[in-house]
């Protein structure tokens, strides 16, 4: 992995040390702060396991008012704090600096509230996003935005992060399913956004906080919408000879007014590797595989699913198998959800990038990628979200052979590149971080990027809050870009990847 | 200002007026503006000019002759627009693509003066109010894929793009969106736009009882019948000083009662309707009322009235518009009921309120008890009598921290709309 360019180190901040772990001591629980290396280990890097780096210390407070105190002393002494919530995070959004404290939200783990009446959860940031779905599903609701870490990952990262799901295109991304959040700001002031209303008077502070990846102030609660349970849910599983076929269907399906809960696609490449390893029993004849689900009342559901069907077929499906039951519908799923660990059975390491592009764009950027394959010498596989035009492509090598490493980087930047260059944006769903920093001059001028900077300075006089993450550091556009996931060390490797 | 953009434009810089064609001479004329200091009002056509304060400014940014689709992408769900082009056009050209903004938008020409006037998209961004279906599909600012426009130093900057997932940066385009052109002159906007369904129905309930509508609302808010829009319209107080036209608005063929009634409205095929209407008479009990059904012509009429606010047309009174929790439906309604004129929108989450000119200082008691409440009231029509003595906006005292610090971030000699909102920002 190159060299990675981190904020000066302020040497002062560490001589006093000692200092600062007495003081946060004062503030929280002594056995709250930790700094034996043992203690501290686990939150040295977040899913982009590539990176490591150890933090002055770590602070695990459990109360608002802990929080406000610990950022307003850090705030006075210049020091730097790192937000983190599950480190589930695949950008090193929560990657900590030598001088900064890291500030884990982890013992912020209650649900507050739940409001059936107003249709909404009240929580701290710490539970997890599936926890919010299980605190309420007894009454048939459940919490709409789905990561595929959702057994792992914090409400207050999900915030952090925008995060999406399958099913997002339907139901929205995080952005669209919060009212309301309380966070604190560097200097410790704790505001309170939004509340159990839609919208709120004045800016959307809480539309800026979230995706604002932890650079604006720490998330210390959420309020979010709850949703009842769609009555009935069913997908389709079909293949198409080319890519192209593929890819006008998706366009078709959209333009004939059905907008489906999820739409997935995957390429050959990746159809032949999960089939190998989840035995889900997809067509070998197809070029590409696409999953359609649909949610709704039943005969509307029905008929949707027989339109899907039609339209397939005017494309040139050579296979269509509509779901029959509950059972049939989870087995199509099977082998995409095993995407990411197929391909890691294929090779000693993979990278998975997250740039998003034009729904009809896809047979495009395919063949761009499967160029790229080519002229890399390095295989690939695709995996799409095509309905909202979110695109994952999983490179294959060798890690150990740095120049095999050196051309992965280089393969990585080039597909992210061609996004941007295809109307698409670098990053749908797992955030710029530390990974995708210095590509940010892909997409934005200095204006846009110092009209974003203004705000960061406007919350954060200091830039004490993450800093390093998100925005240019070298100022041009590095050749980085990627997910690094190395077999063995890959974390939360039981959780579904999409 | 460059050669370049005086050709285009043809405009002095010394006019107090300036109607821009292109992006550049609108950074032309903020860069100057912003040099000398000067306070600048945009406009788009002036359609929403009468919501937040008057504004005293040395220039006027009139955006109308900034129009145009740029780009329509039906397949790709999106459009993307010059901010000066008119409302009305966006929607027609999406029809003909049997696609809609989802949102659903409000036409405050009738409040105003007693005809349509949509205005500009611009205009529209600018103020994020959604009509009826928002409670279900979100708010304008759900619908904001990106944007470019001019910042308060006239430097020109994007955000945003035009796919819907996309964590690229902070998302301006939140933050812009109800703005009310205090942070930024909108030069391009890219809105994300949803298929039409095919079909349509209103059931009406006819019932005066608060207890059993907030009961309605809120069984309708738990349902997953994908319920697109709920509404109550009470009786007018039997008072003078109300405008008494209930009756003469919603005369339906068959709307088949008198009196007050919740409409809630089912969006898609025939035949999904039908079934989440029957389901729908078992999860609201709907045998133990009065029903009436509106067809599809109907029922798309009786939504266009809705959310042309036609219930308070060419009123001189104060128009009041609230958001609360929809749990609290009920106490307000109590409030309210036989005093003001008013309807309740997003199954009980937003409040539509007449009140009576000479009564201003009702205002401020209906806005403590709104706060009470935990819910926000905006002043959308000021009566000519209206004193500035209450707020027309509501914020709380971090609120107004935090966005006099994103103020700054933008426009930071505060020339854009200065005083519009809020008098500090
Ligand atoms: C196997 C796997 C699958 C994934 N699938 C998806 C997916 O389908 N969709 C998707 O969108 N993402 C996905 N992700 C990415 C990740 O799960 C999300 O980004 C998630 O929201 C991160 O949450 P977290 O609690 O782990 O945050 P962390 O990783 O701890 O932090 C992420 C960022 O948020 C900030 N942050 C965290 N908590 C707070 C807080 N309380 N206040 C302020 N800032 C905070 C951190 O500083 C950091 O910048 C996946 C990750 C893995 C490992």
């Amino acid at each position: 992995m190159s060299e990675l360019a981190l904020p000066k180190i302020d040497e002062n901040v560490i001589q006093k040390k000692d200092f600062i772990v007495r003081k946060l001591k004062k503030i929280t629980r002594s056995e709250n702060v930790l700094s034996h290396p043992d203690e501290i280990k686990p939150y040295e890097t977040d899913a982009l396991s590539a990176y490591k780096q150890t933090p002055l210390t770590v602070v695990l407070p459990e109360k608002t008012k802990e929080v406000s105190e610990i950022l307003k002393f850090c705030n006075e002494e210049n020091i730097k704090v790192i937000p983190r919530g599950a480190g589930t995070g695949l950008s090193g959004g929560a990657l900590p600096l030598q001088d900064a404290i890291l500030l884990g939200l982890g013992k912020f783990n209650r649900i507050l509230e739940i409001d059936f009446e107003n249709k909404c959860v009240v929580t701290q940031p710490g539970v997890t996003n599936l926890g919010i779905t299980h605190a309420v599903q007894h009454k048939g609701f459940y919490y709409a935005p789905d990561p595929s870490s959702q057994i792992a990952c914090s409400i207050g990262g999900n915030v952090a992060e925008n995060s999406g799901g399958v099913h997002s295109l339907k139901y929205g991304t995080t952005t669209n399913n919060i009212l309301g959040a309380e966070m604190v700001m560097m200097d410790g002031t704790i505001c309170k956004i939004g509340g159990k209303t839609l919208d709120q008077e004045g800016y959307d502070i809480l539309g800026l906080l979230c995706g604002s990846e932890g650079l604006l102030g720490v998330i210390t609660e959420v309020t979010v919408k709850i949703l009842k349970k769609p009555q009935s849910v069913r997908a389709a599983l079909i293949g198409f000879p080319t890519i192209e076929d593929g890819g006008n269907c998706v366009s078709d399906i959209i333009s004939n007014g059905i907008v489906p809960a999820g739409m997935e696609i995957m390429d050959k490449a990746l159809i032949v590797a999960t089939d190998n390893f989840a035995k889900a029993g997809y067509p070998k004849d197809a070029e590409v595989l696409m999953i359609v689900e649909l949610d709704g009342t039943k005969s509307e559901v029905d008929n949707m699913l027989k339109q899907v069907g039609e339209i397939a077929k005017k494309n040139n499906s050579n296979s269509i198998k509509l779901s029959k039951n509950e059972k049939e519908r989870l087995a199509f799923w099977s082998g995409r959800k095993a995407a990411f660990p197929a391909c890691g059975a294929m090779a000693p390491d993979y990278y998975c990038m997250d740039g998003s592009i034009p729904r009809g764009k896809l047979s495009l950027i395919l063949k761009e990628i499967n160029n790229l394959s080519k002229k890399y010498n390095l295989a690939v596989a695709n995996a799409f979200h095509a309905g909202d035009g979110n695109l994952h492509p999983l490179i294959m090598y060798d890690g150990s052979d740095k120049e095999q490493l050196r051309k992965t980087e280089e393969f990585g930047a080039e597909i992210l590149k061609t996004c941007v260059k295809l109307g698409g944006v670098l990053t749908g769903e797992h955030g710029v971080g530390i990974e995708k920093r210095e590509l940010m001059c892909e997409m934005f001028n200095d204006n846009d990027i110092q009209q974003q900077l203004s705000i960061k300075k406007s919350l954060d006089e200091k830039n004490l809050l993450n800093p390093g993450k998100v925005y240019p550091i070298l100022r041009k556009c590095a050749e980085e870009g990627r997910i690094h996931v190395h077999r063995g060390e890959e974390k939360f490797p039981d959780i579904p990847r999409f | 200002m460059s050669i370049e953009a005086k050709k285009n434009s043809q405009i002095s810089l010394d006019s107090e007026i300036f109607k821009p064609e292109d992006e550049q001479t609108v950074s032309d004329i903020i860069r100057d503006c912003y040099k000398k200091n000067l306070p600048i009002e945009i406009i788009g056509s002036n359609s929403k000019n009468f919501i937040g304060y008057n504004l005293q400014s040395a220039k006027t940014l009139d955006f109308s002759n900034l129009s145009g689709i740029i780009e329509y992408l039906p397949e790709e769900l999106y459009i993307k627009v010059k901010p000066g082009t008119p409302l009305v056009l966006i929607e027609e050209t999406l029809d003909k693509n049997n696609q809609q903004l989802a949102f659903e938008t409000i036409d405050f020409g009738f409040i105003q003066n007693g005809k349509s006037n949509k205005g500009t998209i611009g205009g529209y961004v600018a103020c994020n109010f959604a009509g009826s279906r928002r409670f279900k599909l979100g708010n304008v600012r759900d619908h904001i894929l990106g944007f470019r426009g001019v910042n308060g130093k006239g430097d020109i900057v994007k955000s945003g793009g035009t796919v819907v997932k996309n964590v690229t940066g902070y998302d301006l385009s939140k933050v812009v969106t109800g703005s009310f052109g205090t942070l930024i002159a909108l030069t391009e906007i890219t809105l994300k736009v949803s298929p039409k369904k095919s079909s349509q129905s209103t059931i009406a309930i006819h019932t005066d009882n608060s207890i059993q509508v907030s009961q309605l609302f809120d069984k309708i808010l738990s349902s997953s019948n994908e319920v697109s829009g709920s509404v109550y319209i009470p009786d007018e107080p039997k008072n003078k000083k109300y405008n008494l036209n209930k009756s003469e608005i919603f005369k339906f063929n068959d709307l088949k009662y008198e009196g007050s009634f919740l409409a809630f409205r089912l969006e898609g095929d025939k035949k999904s309707i039908e079934e989440r209407k029957k389901d729908l008479t078992k999860e609201l009990e709907l045998n133990k009322f009065k029903i009436s059904t509106l067809d599809f012509y109907q029922s798309v009429l009786f939504w266009q009235k809705i959310n042309n606010l036609e219930l308070f047309t060419s009123t001189r009174n104060n128009i009041l518009r609230v958001v609360i929790p929809p749990a609290s439906s009920e106490k307000l309604m109590k409030y309210l009921k036989n005093k003001y004129k008013f309807y309740i929108d997003w199954s009980g989450s937003l409040f539509w309120i007449e009140v009576e000119d000479k009564e201003e200082t009702n205002i401020k008691d209906i806005k403590r008890f709104v706060l009470d409440i935990e819910g926000y009231l905006t002043v959308i029509k000021k009566s000519e009598k209206f004193s500035f003595e209450e707020s027309l906006f509501t914020i709380n005292e971090n609120g107004l921290l935090i966005s006099k610090k994103i103020k700054e971030s933008f426009d930071p000699k505060k020339i854009f709309n200065p005083g519009k909102m809020y008098r500090e920002i």
